[in-house]
């Protein structure tokens, strides 16, 4: 039986064969030696039809507590905004989903124009020139910020604040091995950066990375950072939320040299962990050091307008072992989801859904004082969808006693930063109800403390 | 066409968010930290974006819409059923950091992939984490490093060597993993020069980067020997799985003696490539380097599936989280619809490539005079001396006929390339009509060379100006030199009550 | 539009396809016709900064077209007493002329001996004929 995704009869074949010149398709694989053929079957269990591996991948679905099972309050870098039927509407359109990198922009307008539209729409949100066509995540595009850094400044180390993601921080980590850059960590007090420490750190550094909102969800004194990194002649990154730049300032506004981050909560579900996006956008004098593909406007052989990807001698493909990335495959697809999501909310959207997290994490804060006596493990810092309390017990055991009652509370800090066993950093979206936050101060009043 | 910047209209907006009753106002952000001017997002209504993204689709091209040979990106179809499953609430809602007892579903599958790819390959452990192919060469030299550091070789084992056939990404990745490259040459029948191959490998050499078949379709003949000569000296061998489309359930890179191997799941295992990504790139490994893999493993136990993140010995992390999960879902269900079939996936590619450079290869240039195995390349050069068309002509001509180009100029040691990759899943009637177009461009490049030279004719736009874009680059939209125009008086008509 | 293919004989020429015009303890510097013809229309030169030293057979900058980049190789050692502003405006002036306005640097020489490794027109225009 031929396979359903398989299209040729048993005559094609045979026209086939003998228009190649060839007795059989085993013919067709005689540059191989003997001794490098499986020769036998693959061990993989037998073929499914369409309907039995629905069944199949359905009921390992069903195994999952995802965000429709229970009542969620995680965050910690991957949030549970709405996202809209829009969005996805257009990714289904075959002719973006199923095309490839736009090398023949004749043939690719539509993503090459979505691709300019949405470089637009980041560098309006961080306030830069210049923004790629994506990165993998908010973790790898923090990565290529190092490597950004480190040629334009000639410097051998990277700065990173504590209370950036933890997954950023440890991606980072990883590839600064093989760009031959060091990584120093400044500590946060009480919840914020020092200033006074982040400059000492940031001496003969060739990038200062902080995040804004940081990982415990407070603001960050972002405009000083910003003016103390570049004091030391070191490269302010800005790692910030899409989402919060209604309400938050712009990095490029106060000086920061790149703005980053994950883009996930505008316009991609958390699909326990991607593919999302990554953003990265900069000041203009770094155009030519960015990593990835950018896309620009241009003028066909009539004068009408179009697009291409330029500025491409910065690439694997052209530069080769000088290349300022490797990037090839990128997140086109999810960051026309970004699009797709950023222009549904407009201006007016983004500023809206910024004050209504404000309002809801604010209502959490005091709900949970109030009716569970939990205390803000930051009292003194402002912040915006998400923040951290004490719990008054092992928190990773207080997730497991929530989740009991089918709450899930939030991120156990203990996870990633000694001496915060018993902190708990809850995240609330424009998706949670007041009544939905009632109900996590009424069972965190039962199992914490 | 209009960008969605000039179809937006002050007052307008497609979103409607809840508001809550009784909430305390927010919060008071410091004046410094807070925004000071509005980002100018797009404003439409909720129609207008619609419009607005599915014209844009109409003005694109893609394996849905017809015949797309890019060479070295496998665009085969992508089975819906994928897309269906992607978005079951139970992946699509399900979050990252969620405890192991409430992702088991996600986790099995991963596991089950892991197992998958394992056998596959035929290697002994796999990491799913790394985001593509690119990301996938670096972490195995990431992981090449840890090895050699592990054993006291890294100060000694510098240089990684790479055939001029090589994907940029090798040297580009080579190079940010700190390593030095040492570039091979490619002998008369395609392979690696085995002879300037044994000069170059010794005690300095950490490993190679190989992609088998080569990027210019062939399987190299003398693979066994070049096993020989790295792992004599000691050093590692890494597979570019670019091309494991061609020998699924044939040959595996285990099996011809390579230590690493990334896969490109957008490729061999249909990931829709979506205008660019998203894709996969996991690696597999033999025993002697999962040590170093990233964390967290994704493991089984006796009470279920789980992450590990005790690995002492591990490079890191290389991408949030466990990797793009999606993208397995999609790539697990595509391998479950094949089982052992995956055969017949990978013949039937090598078939219809050697059909089609069969009916070609009289027409133009072809190199390497051989079998080819899921792709090949062909040269215009002939074309160019006799009668001045390029193979960007070619490609642009072929525009007009409804086809999407093969990649050309790549690879590089072929002057006027031109790599063709029809994957398993095309008719013979659509790899004739192909081929008809082609031979038919041939003829025209002869009599009519301005018809090539002016292509494409039907295409949304004409031939873009590069060298304009790239001298000037114009890379977001100039709001300050587009002010917002007039509305139209209907429009202004509508608007006016609201602005009052 | 693109100048014709020509490589005067006042000049003196490197292999890898730059030129030198040498005058008393100066020389002007560019790339041959050749160079750029191959490179295609040039959207892009990456000069050395004023007051820098070059040094012969070693790289001192980048061109760029749209696709492809070159290493600049120095065809004698010297120090940057001038780069080419009109050329950083208009990198296109290379193709245009290359042996006038599309000049890239003027430089001190430190060994006027090194001119004598240097290959005259005819040399060079055979150089490209064996390739």
């Amino acid at each position: 039986m031929t396979h359903p995704f398989l299209a040729l009869t048993a005559s094609d074949r045979e026209e086939m064969l003998a228009a190649i010149g060839v007795a059989s398709v085993d013919e067709l694989f005689r540059d191989l030696p003997e001794g490098v053929r499986l020769g036998r079957e693959l061990e993989l269990e037998p073929a499914l039809s369409e309907q039995e591996v629905f069944a199949h991948v359905a009921e390992l679905a069903e195994q999952n507590a995802d965000a429709s099972r229970e009542l969620s309050f995680l965050g910690a870098g991957i949030y549970d905004h709405y996202v809209p039927a829009v969005v996805d509407t257009i990714l289904q359109r075959g002719e973006l989903l199923t095309a490839y990198t736009p090398y023949q922009p004749e043939m690719s307008q539509g993503v090459l124009q979505a691709i300019f539209e949405y470089q637009t729409a980041i560098c309006e949100l961080t306030g830069m020139d210049v923004s790629n066509a994506s990165g993998y995540d908010g973790t790898s595009v923090a990565a290529d910020a190092c490597y950004v850094a480190k040629h334009a400044t000639g410097r051998s180390k990277v700065v990173i604040t504590e209370a950036t993601n933890p997954q950023v921080r440890q991606v980072v980590k990883t590839f600064a091995a093989g760009f031959g850059l060091e990584i120093v960590e400044v500590p946060h007090r009480d919840g914020t950066t020092d200033p006074n420490e982040l400059e000492h750190a940031a001496v003969d550094a060739a990038a200062v990375i902080f995040q804004q909102p940081n990982f415990f969800g407070c603001l960050e004194p972002a405009p000083e950072l910003v003016a103390r990194a570049a004091e030391a002649g070191a490269l302010p990154v800005a790692h910030v939320d899409l989402l919060s730049l209604g309400v938050l300032e712009a990095p490029g506004r106060y000086g920061a040299a790149l703005a980053l981050g994950e883009g996930q909560a505008a316009g991609n579900f958390p699909s326990f962990g991607g593919p999302h996006y990554g953003f990265l956008a900069a000041r203009d004098e770094f155009i030519r050091r960015m990593p990835g593909r950018i896309v620009g406007e241009t003028v066909d052989a009539a004068g009408e307008r179009g697009y291409v990807l330029t500025l491409q001698t910065r690439e694997q493909h052209i530069r080769r072992e000088k290349a300022t990335s490797n990037i090839t495959t990128n997140q086109t697809l999810l960051a026309l989801g970004g699009l797709v999501y950023l222009t549904w909310l407009g201006p007016q959207g983004l500023r809206e859904l910024g004050e209504t997290c404000l309002s809801l994490a604010a209502y959490a804060k005091q709900r949970l004082e109030e009716r569970a006596g939990l205390e803000p493990a930051f009292a003194t810092q402002a912040t915006f969808k998400e923040f951290a309390v004490r719990v008054g017990r092992n928190a990773r055991e207080v997730v497991a006693a929530a989740r009991e009652q089918g709450v899930h509370p939030g991120y156990s800090l203990g996870r990633d930063y000694e001496g915060m066993d018993d902190v708990l950093l809850v995240a609330v979206t424009e998706r949670r109800t007041p009544a939905e936050i009632d109900r996590l101060a009424d069972v965190l009043a039962e199992v914490a403390q | 066409m209009k960008l969605v910047y000039e179809k937006s209209q002050s007052g307008r907006r497609a979103s409607a968010l809840p508001r809550y009753e009784n909430l305390p106002s927010a919060p008071e952000i410091p004046e410094e930290l807070r925004r000071s001017e509005p980002p100018r997002l797009p404003e439409v209504p909720e129609f207008e974006l619609v419009r607005h993204f599915t014209e844009l689709s109409t003005r694109n091209f893609g394996v849905d819409t017809g015949f797309y040979p890019l060479g070295s990106c496998t665009m085969k179809y992508n089975p819906r059923i994928n897309e269906r499953l992607v978005a079951l609430p139970g992946f699509a809602r399900l979050h990252p950091l969620q405890e192991e007892d409430g992702a088991q579903g996600a986790l099995e599958l991963m596991w089950r992939l892991q197992e998958i790819l394992a056998e596959v390959t035929g290697l002994d452990a796999v990491s799913l984490q790394p985001a593509a192919g690119s990301q996938g060469e670096l972490t195995g030299l990431l992981l090449v490093r840890a090895y050699f550091a592990a054993r006291g070789e890294s100060k000694q084992r510098r240089k990684v060597v790479i055939p001029d056939t090589a994907h940029g990404t090798n040297p580009a990745s080579v190079t940010m993993a700190g390593y030095e490259l040492t570039p091979v040459r490619t002998d008369a029948r395609g392979n690696i020069d085995v002879d300037d191959l044994r000069g170059k490998v010794d005690e300095h050499t950490a490993a190679l980067m190989l992609t088998n078949p080569s990027t210019l379709g062939l399987f190299d003949e003398n693979i066994e020997e070049i096993e020989r000569i790295f792992h004599g000296t000691g050093a590692l061998m890494y597979y570019d799985g670019a091309n494991l489309n061609a020998v699924c359930g044939i040959s595996r890179p285990g099996d011809m003696g390579f230590d690493i191997v990334h896969i490109n799941l957008h490729k061999t295992f249909s990931q829709p490539h979506g205008g660019g990504g998203p894709g996969g790139g996991p690696v597999a490994v033999r025993d002697i380097l999962e040590p170093f893999l990233p964390v967290p493993a994704v493991v089984r136990r006796e009470d279920g599936f789980g992450l590990d993140y005790d690995r002492p010995q591990t490079i890191g992390k290389v991408r949030g989280f466990t990797g793009p999960f999606g993208v397995f879902v999609r790539s697990y269900a595509y391998i479950r619809m094949w089982g052992p079939r995956l055969r017949e996936m990978s013949e039937a590619s090598v078939l219809n490539a050697n059909y089609v450079l069969a009916r070609l290869k009289e027409a133009y240039d072809l190199p390497f005079d051989r079998l080819c195995m899921h792709e090949f390349v062909l040269s215009a050069r002939t074309l160019k001396r006799e009668h001045g068309c390029t193979a960007l002509d070619i490609a642009k001509r072929l525009m007009d006929y409804g086809f999407h180009p093969p990649t050309i100029y790549f690879p590089l040691i072929v002057p006027e390339a031109l790599m063709v990759e029809p994957t398993e899943t095309e008719t013979k009637e659509t790899l004739d009509a192909f081929c008809d177009a082609m031979l038919a461009i041939a003829r025209e490049a002869a009599e009519e060379p301005e018809l090539l030279r002016g292509a494409p004719h039907h295409r949304p736009v004409g031939r873009l100006d590069e060298v304009r874009a790239a001298k000037r680059p114009v890379v977001k939209y100039g709001f300050e030199e587009h002010p917002a125009p007039e509305a139209s008086p209907a429009v202004a008509a509508a608007e006016a009550p609201k602005g009052a | 539009m693109a100048a014709a293919e020509s490589y005067p004989d006042d000049l003196k020429y490197h292999e890898e396809h730059d030129w030198a015009r040498v005058e008393g303890d100066e020389a002007v510097v560019g790339i041959t016709w050749f160079a750029a013809d191959a490179l295609g229309e040039l959207v892009h030169f990456e000069p050395p900064e004023t007051g820098a030293t070059v040094t012969k057979d070693q790289s001192y900058g980048e061109v760029e077209s749209v696709k492809a980049v070159s290493d600049l190789i120095a065809p004698l050692s010297g120090e940057v007493l001038e780069v080419n502003q009109q050329v950083v405006d208009a990198p296109e002036t290379v193709n245009e002329d290359p042996y006038g306005n599309g000049w890239l640097l003027r430089i001190r020489l430190v060994d006027a001996g090194e001119v004598e490794a240097l290959l005259d027109a005819d040399a060079y225009r055979q150089l490209l004929a064996d390739q």
